[in-house]
This record gives structure tokens, C-alpha cells and sequence, in this order.
């Protein structure tokens, strides 16, 4: 069988010419659609470059900028996709989860604003709010698998979806009846380091003697020339990019490496034989979840020391935003989260100006971007591996 | 006392009762193997011991303790190993991390790499496959890891779940050497479900047999063996 199919497709790979490509293209309106809607893309994209409407620059500051919302979305997706690995379920109370982190981040950092201690001990306050936005997020989801989703472990595939939905509901009121409809504001912040590296940066002259303190990481925003780019650099956006990659990899050496991860491959590949192996099926679908609620507890605070608004609804759009990230990259799949992630914030955030829409846009292309890859690569970008695994 | 001991379960899946009082002892050092058609209701009676589907009522019992409310994870750390029907070998981990897994509950390194390293002298296959997958192993190779899995638990009591399914012949006489030379050199207690009556009664001490959920025969494998009614229903007239 295999030899047959082998040889048949020898037999046709001569013919992949372009009359083939053409002849498979009529035949299947789809590909038309995808190929008439690249070119479109990129004849405007090369258009606008060429003629100067696009700056360099421009896309220099956009991709900037889209690495570090495309790492928070990377890392809320990272929670989607190891719970869908698990339980073949879609949380879709992840988007609060991550809100409760930057929320109740929001209370901390302000209780340490006002000791002073965010002032005195900046890189220590700042530690404690992202602990304490990780704890909150680590209870929330605890909670939820417990209260919301063990229940129906062995009910349809639909029925927790729909608890996931109403569960996400219940969070956002919870949290607007507790806390208020109001948009509350993150402090400013500003972390100086590297004096030596930066050594013109951040100086102030008190009492006529003049103190250098270096970059300032989380607040500060500077003008600098790169390749002759004038560019405003802002080094929080590097911050989280760098924090987020430094999460994932830990992740990464969790599941790949130690003995736990090895129980969670397993328990995603076959629960009752994992059960045989000795593994306690539950505790491990708990640890699931508290790995992926710690991701966006961080996430959260991050996304609320840039963004520096929190409300009970900023989980909503970056929670179905990570979605997408995730089905992008190939939902179940920890490289794709990451991958899709950051694809997503990037072309969210360059595609606006770069095809010369409104900035407002930017959700139109980031789900119809879902809508695209559904259509052609439901498996998702790098999701080759689990189609076979699930098949 | 019998190592172990099952007295009269019932067990349903939703409304089907798929064990209808079904009792049976395993004495230490025995092989006992558990034979009977499809849908008699053979893995049910294993899965039942292991906890992964508990009786509506009746028994289980483990050197005379109770584990019939126990959670899988705890029965396999009390020395109960299954061997599941059709191998259910993790397929996107690798050989080695599979062993690992079966000794999942064990936290003593030196002792677990030391059990590693007897599973490879029993199958060299396997430690020249280690960094595999386990989906990439042929069906006997998979045997093969699924078995030295469940050793890597050390097992007090273990329980095979039609270990030959879909081997070549010359195969099943490899397992099943195995199976036998398991008992003869370590001692290890087995229960063995079996299609294959006659390669089972053949290496069995005692023999139970399974019709619909019901024992309906129990007997020395030597006695059974040559039982005209199972020569007639399971051996092939």
C-alpha cells in the first residue's frame, strides 16, 4: 500500500508544473481565493514601500512593538494549548485568568506604591507583583478545574466548552462587582539599571552633584539611531519580550525534562494507560492548569505595566486573541503557542500601516487570520505532528 | 490467603453489565490466565482490578486488603502492573522515557537505573531503541516495551492483557517465553488474558474461563486443556 502510494507520487511530481498549478487552482475556488488575496497583499505592501508611504523606520518601531504584545499573547496561549494538549478542551476562561494576575497585580503594586517601597526597592516590588498576579491567576484557574471543569471530565466535548464560556462571564462580573467598573491605572514605574553600559542615561543632579543610573527599563522611552533609523525605543517592550521567552523556556525544560512534564506527555497521549503507569491523572490535569495560569498571571502584569490600564474586560480580546495565536501555531502544540504568538502581534501590529488601513483595523486582520488558516492549514501553522497524534 | 482475590463484581459501562458476578483468586508464584471470546468481558475483569473501572459491587483484594475503591495510581504503587490490551505504548515519547514512566511511582534513581538496565539485558532491542519513539517501534518491539514498562513498577501481581494480539507466530512464542521464564526466574505472579487458548493453557498453572461476563469454568490449565466443551468452543475443535 504504502509502496503504491510512494510511486504514484513519484509518477506525479514531474507533472507540478505551472499548468498544474493552474489546472488545481480553477478547480479549487479556495486556492484562488489564497492566491489572489497574497498577491493582492503584497503588490499594495511593495507598492506602498516603494513609494515611500511605508518607512522603514515605521516598520522597525511596529515590529518592536508587536514582539512584545505578541510574547503576552504567546504567553496566554501557551495556557489554551496545554490544557486543549490535556483535555482536548478549550478554557475559554483563560483571557480571565489572565486578567485576575494583572488585577490583582494592580492592588499590590499599588499598596507598594504607596509604602514607598516601589520607589526604594523597584526590582523587589516588582518581583512581588508579579508573584502575587501569578498566585491570583494560579488560584482562579485551580478553582475553575475544580468547581467548573472536573465535574465533566468524562461529559460530550461541548458541554465544558459552554461551562468554559459562561465560567469567563462569571469572572468578568465577579470581578466588576467586587472591584467596579472602572478603569484603574498601574503606576508609573521606572527601573534604572546598567549604569555602565548606558552611561549617559538617566542622570539627575541633586544637590549640584550629577548621578548617572542607567537605562530605565519600564518606564523610560528613548530616541535612538539604529542603522540609520531614527527610532523611539521603548525598553519594556524588549523587558517582556525577554521575560516571556525566559517563561516559555522554562516551560519547555519542565515538560521536556523533568519527571512531571514526562506525566503530563502522557497523560495528553492516553489518560487510563498514564493512570496504569502509577500517575495520578487528576493531579497532573491541576498541574496543567497551574502552569498555564502562571504564564498569564505573568503575562498579566506585564501587559499591565505597558499598557498600565486594568479593568475586569482586558482579558476578553488578548484571551481570544491567544486563541487565534494558538490555533495559528497548531492548537496542543507548545513551539506552535509561542510561534503563533508573536507571528500574530507582528502582523497585527505592522499589517495596519503597511497595507495603508486604520490602525483600527487590527482586529479584522488578526481574525481573519484565524479565518485563513482555518480554511487552508486547520491543523494550524506547526500543526503536522498533531494531526497525527489525534487522528 | 491469596495474593489476589476477586469475589463476585459486577460492573457496568452506563447500563451494560458487562460482569455479572465474576470471582477468581491469583496465588503467589501462580500463572493463571483468563481465557474466553470477544466481549466476554476479559479486559473489563483487569480493568476492574486496576481501578480504571470500578465494580457497581463485589470485591478486590490484595494480600487480603481491600483496593477495590483505590484509585489506579495507588493500586499499581501496591505492586498491581497491567500490561493493556494492545500495548498502549506512549508513542511520542521515547523508549526510554516510557520505562521511566513505568516507574513513575519509584523515587529511588540508583534502583531505577538499574531495572532500566535488566529490561535491556532481557531486550537488547529496545536499548539499541531507547532514544526512539515509541511509535516507532514494530508490534513485537512494542510488546516487548510495554512489558519491560510494567517491570520497571515491580510488580507483585502482573496482569497481561492479550499480550499476543497481532503478532507474527514466531513472535508469540517469543512473549510468551518471556512470560514464563518471568515467572520461573523472578517469581513473578501473572494473570494472563488470552485469545490464544491454547498458548495460554499451554504455560498456565490454572485457567479461568470467561463466557458473557460469566466464569464458567475453573480448573487446572492441564485439565482444561483437554475439556472436550473447550476444545469445542476455544482450542479449534
Amino acid at each position: 500500500m504504502i509502496q503504491k502510494s510512494q510511486t504514484a507520487f513519484k509518477n506525479q511530481s514531474p507533472r507540478l508544473s505551472i499548468n498544474g498549478l493552474l489546472n488545481r487552482t480553477i478547480q479549487n475556488p479556495l486556492r484562488l481565493i489564497a492566491i489572489v488575496l497574497l498577491v493582492y497583499i503584497l503588490v499594495v505592501a511593495l507598492s506602498r514601500l516603494l513609494g515611500g508611504d511605508y518607512r522603514a523606520d515605521q516598520f522597525a518601531r511596529q515590529l518592536i512593538f508587536g514582539l512584545a504584545q505578541g510574547s503576552i499573547y504567546a504567553l496566554i496561549a501557551l495556557g489554551y494549548t496545554l490544557v486543549y494538549g490535556i483535555l482536548l478542551m478549550i478554557n475559554f476562561a483563560h483571557g480571565e485568568v489572565f486578567m485576575a494576575g494583572a488585577y490583582i497585580g494592580f492592588f499590590v503594586i499599588t499598596a507598594l506604591n504607596n509604602a514607598g517601597l516601589l520607589v526604594s526597592q523597584t526590582l523587589l516590588a516588582l518581583l512581588i507583583t508579579i508573584f502575587s498576579g501569578v498566585i491570583a491567576s494560579v488560584i482562579v484557574a485551580v478553582a475553575l478545574e475544580r468547581i467548573a471543569y472536573r465535574p465533566l471530565r468524562n461529559a460530550p466535548r461541548l458541554v465544558p466548552l459552554i461551562t468554559a464560556i459562561g465560567a469567563s462571564i462569571l469572572l468578568q462580573q465577579l470581578f466588576l462587582r467586587l472591584f467596579g467598573v472602572s478603569t484603574r491605572r498601574y503606576p508609573d514605574v521606572n527601573l534604572y539599571a546598567f549604569p555602565q553600559l548606558f552611561p549617559e542615561l538617566g542622570c539627575a543632579t541633586i544637590n549640584g552633584e550629577t548621578i548617572c543610573r542607567g537605562i530605565d527599563l519600564i518606564g523610560g522611552r528613548y530616541d535612538v539611531v539604529v542603522f540609520g533609523l531614527q527610532l523611539r525605543v521603548l525598553p519594556i517592550h524588549f523587558l517582556v519580550f525577554f521575560l516571556a521567552l525566559t517563561f516559555m523556556a522554562v516551560l519547555w525544560f519542565i515538560v521536556q525534562r523533568t519527571r512531571i512534564g514526562k506525566a503530563m506527555r502522557a497523560v495528553a497521549e492516553d489518560k487510563s494507560t498514564a493512570a496504569l503507569m502509577g500517575i495520578d491523572v487528576d493531579q497532573v490535569i491541576v498541574i496543567t492548569f497551574v502552569l498555564g495560569a502562571a504564564l498569564a498571571g505573568a503575562g498579566g502584569v506585564l501587559f499591565a505595566l505597558y499598557n498600565q490600564q486594568v479593568s475586569p474586560f482586558i482579558g476578553f480580546i488578548p484571551g481570544i486573541k491567544a486563541f487565534t495565536a494558538a490555533v495559528l501555531g497548531g492548537i496542543g502544540n507548545i513551539p506552535g503557542a509561542v510561534f503563533g504568538g508573536l507571528f500574530l502581534g507582528v502582523v497585527e501590529s505592522v499589517a495596519p500601516s503597511m497595507l495603508g488601513l486604520s490602525q483600527q483595523l487590527k482586529d479584522v486582520i488578526a481574525f481573519s487570520m484565524l479565518v485563513l488558516v482555518l480554511i487552508f492549514r486547520p491543523t494550524g501553522i506547526l500543526g503536522e505532528v498533531l494531526a497525527q497524534k489525534k487522528a | 490467603m491469596s495474593l489476589l482475590e476477586i469475589h463476585d463484581i459486577h460492573t457496568f459501562y452506563g447500563n451494560i453489565n458487562a460482569l455479572k458476578g465474576v470471582s477468581l483468586q491469583v496465588e503467589e508464584g501462580e500463572i493463571v490466565t483468563l481465557i474466553g471470546g470477544n466481549g466476554a468481558g476479559k479486559t473489563t475483569t483487569l480493568n476492574t482490578i486496576c481501578g480504571i473501572t470500578p465494580p457497581r459491587s463485589g470485591q478486590v483484594c490484595l494480600n487480603g486488603q481491600d483496593i477495590t475503591r483505590l484509585p489506579p495510581h495507588k493500586i499499581v504503587e501496591l505492586g498491581v502492573v497491567q500490561v493493556p490490551e494492545g500495548r498502549k505504548i506512549f508513542t511520542r515519547l521515547t523508549v526510554r522515557e516510557n520505562l521511566e514512566l513505568g516507574a513513575f511511582g519509584r523515587r529511588d534513581k540508583t534502583g531505577i537505573a538499574r531495572d532500566i538496565q535488566s529490561v535491556f539485558e532481557r531486550f537488547p532491542r529496545l536499548e539499541e531503541r531507547q532514544r526512539q519513539l515509541g511509535g516507532t517501534l514494530s508490534g513485537g518491539e512494542q510488546q516487548m516495551l510495554a512489558i519491560g514498562r510494567a517491570l520497571m513498577a515491580q510488580p507483585r501481581i502482573l496482569l497481561l492483557d492479550e499480550p499476543s494480539m497481532g503478532l507474527a507466530p514466531l513472535l508469540v512464542r517469543e512473549i510468551f517465553n518471556v512470560i514464563v521464564s518471568l515467572n520461573a526466574n523472578s517469581g513473578t505472579t501473572i494473570l494472563l488474558v488470552e485469545q490464544n487458548a491454547l498458548m495460554a493453557l499451554a504455560v498456565a498453572n490454572r485457567a479461568y474461563v470467561l463466557q458473557s461476563g460469566y466464569i464458567t469454568h475453573a480448573d487446572s490449565a492441564e485439565k482444561l486443556r483437554h475439556d472436550p466443551a473447550i476444545i469445542e468452543a476455544y482450542l479449534g475443535g
